[in-house]
């Protein structure tokens, strides 16, 4: 019970993240129908400015714990968001016109664009997060010692997902949001400005992307420039599990395959972890072709 | 140069692709009426107010809306100045509620009391849809649907409502509670233009009508003269039924 609880919290803390990151990608594919490559690179870019904040800049040197935290996250966010823009700007839009193959490849070329810049800026080897940003204490739960950091790091992923769910699901900008995902020419006739719905998805999406970047920082300590492919992908299929396009199932679907991860590294076998994540994903598809929460009847009459 | 008309839309062409759907069209439309827009499928009635409404650029041609030119503002912009359209096969947001479509109708507006006014202004023409309000708009009839998005064009508090064949698939009892509706709404001064299959019925709201050909016009009058001329009642009233 002990281990499996230990297992368990591990596997939330890790699916937060993974949900995290796959929101930026369902939410840019729900209005564009198109899986943004070079997503996993802003995710990794958000842990690297979070690794300049506290190392280069010496935020670590002035201060710790939750404060420290929060500025990290504001600071990835921000200038994450600001990249996730112009990536849209230029590597997207211009091809919004043309077929789909120009995107796919567009997406393919940022992509790697941003993992040859952040090798560039901060070399191969992996860079490490100082240690004791947060109190290493380990806290007990139910007679279970569970380190804190986990339980923040999921409290954090959970709150900003509450933040998300409240704005597309309460905000008149929201309704907008889920307007252009489901008909983009009816919304055209709403009045609503298209281009300014998909800029802001590509604010939200990568900021969100890389809060998960500083989280892997502060958990693991380790960061490497093509740690955006393993989580990217990991996120990727988090994205589908839950149903492509659709906010709910991003969430419901990183934290499932987070949890099933770890447990499936302590019970079956560590080696086995990324082939029991994909494993799930086919079993899912196999009897939920549009994943989980994925496209809830839509009456057309 | 004559002076322009309220709406009017001055030899436009149109193309999907390579396919030219409009090929110079000349119509307009005067301030508080209703105007029907018919033709056969394929004439280039749905491309005619995808225009007016800025989803699509015209290749040759202008429209200009009180004076000023329409063809060059995006579709927001086009919203803001007053032309909301419902459009053909409803096109409402399923998975959102009827609340929320409405409320998306009126997107560009920034004065509440007004908007909850229209919205009780709809809720008179339409009281089915204050019933289903916090119901997801995919689980409504078919009549409903139509309601909830002319109701939502209605939201935007146009002065010109563009109405793409708001009766297609409605059982005759309500198609004739939409036309009623339709009549309601241009009374309280809303300039309509409306696409109708049902020729007659269209004819007998409208003031005045054209009749589209592959991307042209064929005929323009008054409606009374169109009800009674030989040629429409053939290839759209029936052969008068
Ligand atoms: N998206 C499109 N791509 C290519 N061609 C199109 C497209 N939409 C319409 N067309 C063509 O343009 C012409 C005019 O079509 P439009 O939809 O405007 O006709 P309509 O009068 O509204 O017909 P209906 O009564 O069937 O609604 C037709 O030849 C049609 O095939
Ligand atoms: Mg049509």
């Amino acid at each position: 019970m002990q281990e499996f609880l230990q297992q368990l919290t591990n596997g939330l803390a890790v699916g937060g993240i993974y949900a995290l990151i796959a929101l930026g990608y369902t939410m840019v594919y729900g209005v564009l129908k198109l899986i943004n490559f070079a997503h996993g690179e802003l995710f990794a870019l958000g842990a690297y400015l979070g690794f300049t904040l506290l190392v280069t800049l010496g935020l670590s040197d002035f201060m710790g714990g939750v404060g420290v935290v929060f500025l990290l996250l504001i600071f990835a966010m921000g200038l994450v968001a600001i990249a996730g823009y112009f990536l849209e700007r230029v590597a997207y839009r211009p091809l919004r016109q043309s077929n789909r193959l120009a995107a796919v490849v567009s997406a393919l070329g940022a992509s790697i664009f941003f993992q040859n810049a952040m090798m560039l800026v901060y070399g191969t080897k992996a860079l490490v997060y100082p240690g004791g940003i947060l109190p290493s204490v380990v806290v007990s739960v139910l007679g279970v010692e569970i380190p804190l950091i986990r339980i923040l790091i999921f409290a954090s992923s959970v709150l900003l997902m509450c933040l998300l769910f409240w704005f597309i699901h309460h905000t008149r900008t929201g309704a907008a949001v889920r307007a252009v995902s489901l008909d983009q020419g009816a919304a055209r006739l709403m009045g609503i400005n298209v281009n300014r719905i998909i800029s802001l998805i590509f604010l939200i999406g990568p900021a969100l992307g890389a809060a998960a970047g500083v989280m892997v920082g502060l958990l693991y300590g380790q960061i490497r420039y093509d740690m955006g492919v393993g989580y990217g992908l990991k996120a990727f299929t988090a994205a589908i599990l839950g149903g492509i396009g659709n906010i709910p199932g991003a969430m419901a679907g990183g934290i499932l395959l987070g949890v099933i991860e770890a447990l499936g590294a302590a019970y079956i076998s560590i080696a086995w972890k990324d082939a029991i994540a994909f494993f799930t994903l086919i079993l899912i598809l196999i009897f939920r072709p549009t994943g989980l929460l994925g496209e809830r009847v839509a009456d057309k009459v | 140069m004559p002076e322009s008309a309220y709406l009017e839309l001055r030899d436009l062409r149109v193309s999907h692709g390579s396919v030219e759907a409009l090929r110079g069209i000349s119509l307009s439309v005067n301030q508080g009426e209703i105007v029907a827009l018919l033709g056969a499928n394929g004439a280039g009635k749905t491309t005619t107010l995808s225009t007016i409404s800025g989803l699509l650029r015209p290749s040759a041609g202008a429209i200009l809306f009180e004076g000023r030119p329409l063809h060059t503002l995006p579709s927001h912009e086009i919203v803001r100045r007053g032309i909301t359209q419902a459009p053909e096969g409803r096109r409402i947001f399923a998975l959102l509620s009827v609340r929320e479509n409405l409320e998306l109708g009126a997107f560009t507006r920034r004065d509440r009391a007004g908007a909850a006014a229209t919205l009780d202004w709809i809720f008179e023409l339409f009281p089915r849809l204050r019933e289903r309000l916090n119901q997801l708009a995919g689980t409504l009839s078919g009549g409903e649907q139509q309601m909830l998005s002319i109701g939502r064009a209605l939201m935007g508090a146009p002065k010109v409502l563009l109405l793409d064949e708001p009766s297609l698939g409605l059982a005759p009892i309500l198609a004739r509670a939409i036309f009623q509706s339709v009549r309601e709404v241009n009374a309280a001064g809303v300039t309509v233009i409306l696409v109708e299959q049902n020729a007659r019925a269209a004819l007998q709201l409208a003031s005045r009508g054209y009749v589209l050909e592959v991307g042209r016009i064929a005929l323009a009058d008054s409606a009374s003269a169109l009800l009674r001329n030989p040629d429409v009642q053939i290839a759209y009233l029936g052969n008068g039924e």
